[in-house]
């Protein structure tokens, strides 16, 4: 095994912990400030890739593909929460995870309705195709290392958004007391939508990326989205560093383990037989590991509430 | 016991129920039958899930993990059993069985611990995350099936013949129908005797308000836990029937959108009624077959339905024709 071999791993499951990132700061907000748990987020995060792969195909360029995955997913979950997830606040959490249920299965027939069964493919942005020389000898992917610095960009804008702007002073105003803050005259209900649509965003802009690593396809929401779930629970609900930590933290884990375990019970246990029970427990790691975190911390990480 | 509005439909449904083969076969559509076991299947399942959901209030999104154990435990014997392998060597052999009540042990023997172990460390949380917690066991379950290949992975596990019941020939579709028809019914009993008993009073109890229920000295964790796994155990024998009737014990048992199914039955019907998960597992078996038949996008329409019952008809369809439950 060659350090070159290992730095390209660390990079993979850093850009997907950056991507889990986009998708869990969403969720944790609008469970921190709402006290809502959304199972349609990963819906938004199909959209956004499918609104950038139809676009890109049709104008030809990623960058207005990316502009309308942005804007698809915000308008979808403006839609959704004026819709819906509105009536939904004070309902308990069985309500809002059966609504939100529902939602999945309107979102993923409606796409399919719109777009058929096949899935799409969505090119590289030629700025950003191509491989770059690491130290070490290493070559990595220019788009993966992009979607780190996008992750990574997002992480402090969201920083600033929350700690220095109006509107997130608003956000944590919500977060811990949500009376109050209308009481005080903040017009809740547009601040409601507001953190909605702009949850809905990041999941709608962490499709687009990976559109264009994977194929863009029915149902590729939900499997992320029960990540993102593992990583707010693992950082602590409502915390936007919790989730950022999470994030990175599964997506090293996760990235690792799929290649480490296999090659070390291998060398335990025999080629065939070792690299069989290591993709098994690989594919079992982080939720080991999330089941390690709560025995000892039960509100995870960083938990925003306690 | 007073004879109220909800038993009279229980005993409508109850029938409707046992009535639906019967009628198939006369009028000669045996599709029909397999469909009422379907519905009764789901509805032991959804029975099971409502212990814990519908009494104790524990909003499992993982209890499609105990469904798949019990299709897997009924898979594995069969396959065993068809090779004349036995099922362990080690630390002593054990023969396999086609027995189906040999798989029912097995379903059963086998979720209770992992119910206890999964229980023991979710139900140290609550709210929202004891349902991303459970839903993301059941994913650690889903993906080590799927990534474990001896017992089939991605492909599922085919079943060969349908395990052997004594006296009884299960080929028949009629007969299997009737043998799960039964175990429903014995679950309903379990249900309604677990929900009079003490045992039923402190589950409820610690759905309405754990702080009182810990100050006459009931700890809510122990109840809460058991009340888990016995409904787990429950969910894995109709996994185990489920996949004796489909012939295939199929990684999908275990997925999220199982989950997900099985609490939409309860909520159909109407939470925490004993007759709710029968109620719900008709409706929505009668809704996939129809709109299923009419449109492929009968999806779309579930999800519109579903989105209707919860925003506007909060009790299910038992709350709806029997009234308000009385305990809330």
């Amino acid at each position: 095994m060659s350090s070159a071999l290992l730095i390209e791993q660390i990079l993979n499951g850093l850009q997907f912990g950056v991507m889990l990132f986009l998708m869990a700061a969403g969720l944790t907000l609008i469970f921190g400030v709402m006290g809502l748990i959304n199972l349609a987020h990963g819906s938004f995060y199909m959209v956004g890739a499918f609104a950038c792969a139809a676009v890109a195909a049709a104008t030809g360029s990623f960058w207005l593909g990316l502009a309308a995955s942005l804007a698809a997913a915000a308008a979808a979950g403006a839609i959704v929460e004026l819709l819906v997830v509105r009536r939904l606040y004070d309902r308990d959490h069985l309500d809002q995870v059966l609504a939100t249920f529902a939602l999945i299965l309107i979102f993923s027939e409606g796409t399919r309705w719109l777009f058929g069964s096949f899935p799409l493919y969505l090119d590289i942005p030629p700025v950003l195709s191509g491989a770059v020389d690491l130290p070490g000898g290493a070559r990595y992917q220019l788009y993966r290392l992009a979607i780190i610095g996008v992750g990574i960009l997002v992480a402090v804008g969201l920083y600033l958004l929350i700690s220095k702007t109006r509107l997130g002073m608003q956000i944590r105003a919500g977060q811990s007391d949500r009376e109050m803050i209308g009481a005080l005259g903040v017009d809740i209900r547009t601040l409601y939508t507001v953190v909605f649509a702009l949850g809905a965003a990041l999941a709608g802009l962490a499709g687009a990326l990976v559109g264009a690593l994977q194929s863009v396809q029915v149902g590729m929401g939900e499997p992320v989205l029960i990540l993102a779930f593992v990583v707010i629970v693992i950082g602590g609900i409502g915390s936007i560093k919790g989730a950022l930590v999470g994030a990175i933290l599964v997506g090293l884990v996760d990235t690792l383990g799929r290649f480490l375990l296999p090659k070390a019970f291998a060398l335990a246990m025999g080629a065939s037989q070792g690299a069989t029970v290591g993709a098994a427990l690989a594919s079992m790691l982080i939720y080991i590991v999330m089941a390690l975190i709560l025995a000892f911390r039960p509100q995870g990480l960083f938990a925003a509430n306690s | 016991m007073k004879f109220t509005r909800e038993i009279l439909i229980n005993t409508v449904l109850a029938a409707l129920l046992l009535a639906m083969p019967f009628a198939a076969l006369a009028m000669d559509e045996p599709f029909y039958v397999t469909l009422a076991t379907r519905m009764a299947i789901l509805a032991l399942a959804a029975v099971g899930l409502n212990l814990a959901l519908g009494l104790g209030g524990l909003v499992s999104f993982g209890h499609a993990a105990f469904f798949g154990i019990g299709g897997y435990a009924a898979g594995i014997l069969s396959t065993h059993a068809l090779n004349m392998q036995p099922l362990l060597t080690w630390p002593f052999e054990i023969e396999s069985s086609e027995q189906m009540l040999v798989a029912w042990f097995v379903a059963v023997a086998v979720s209770g611990p992992v119910a206890l172990a999964i229980g023991a460390i979710s139900l140290r949380t609550s709210g929202v995350y004891f349902i991303m917690i459970t839903l993301a066991f059941a994913q650690m379950i889903y993906y080590f099936a799927i990534s474990w290949p001896a017992y089939g992975g991605e492909d599922g596990l085919s079943i060969a013949m349908r395990g052997t019941f004594p006296g009884v020939n299960t080929a028949v579709p009629l007969s299997f129908f009737l043998i799960c028809y039964g175990v429903l019914m014995v679950a309903l009993l379990l249900f309604a005797c677990v929900r009079a008993s003490r045992f039923g009073a402190a589950l409820q109890a610690a759905r309405q308000n754990e702080t009182r229920l810990a100050a006459v000295g009931i700890g809510p964790f122990p109840v809460r836990l058991v009340a888990f796994v016995i409904s787990a155990m429950v969910a894995a024998l109709a996994g185990s029937l489920y996949a004796d009737l489909n012939r295939f014990a199929s990684p999908s048992m275990l997925s999220w959108q199982m989950s997900g199914e099985l609490i939409v039955l309860i909520i159909l019907g109407g939470t925490g009624r004993l007759f709710g998960p029968v109620a719900g597992a008709m409706l929505f078996v009668l809704i996939e077959s129809v709109l299923g038949g009419l449109t492929e996008r009968w999806q779309l329409f579930l999800g519109l339905i579903l989105l209707g019952v919860v925003l506007f008809a909060r009790g299910g369809l038992i709350g709806l024709v029997a009234g308000k439950s009385r305990h809330g």
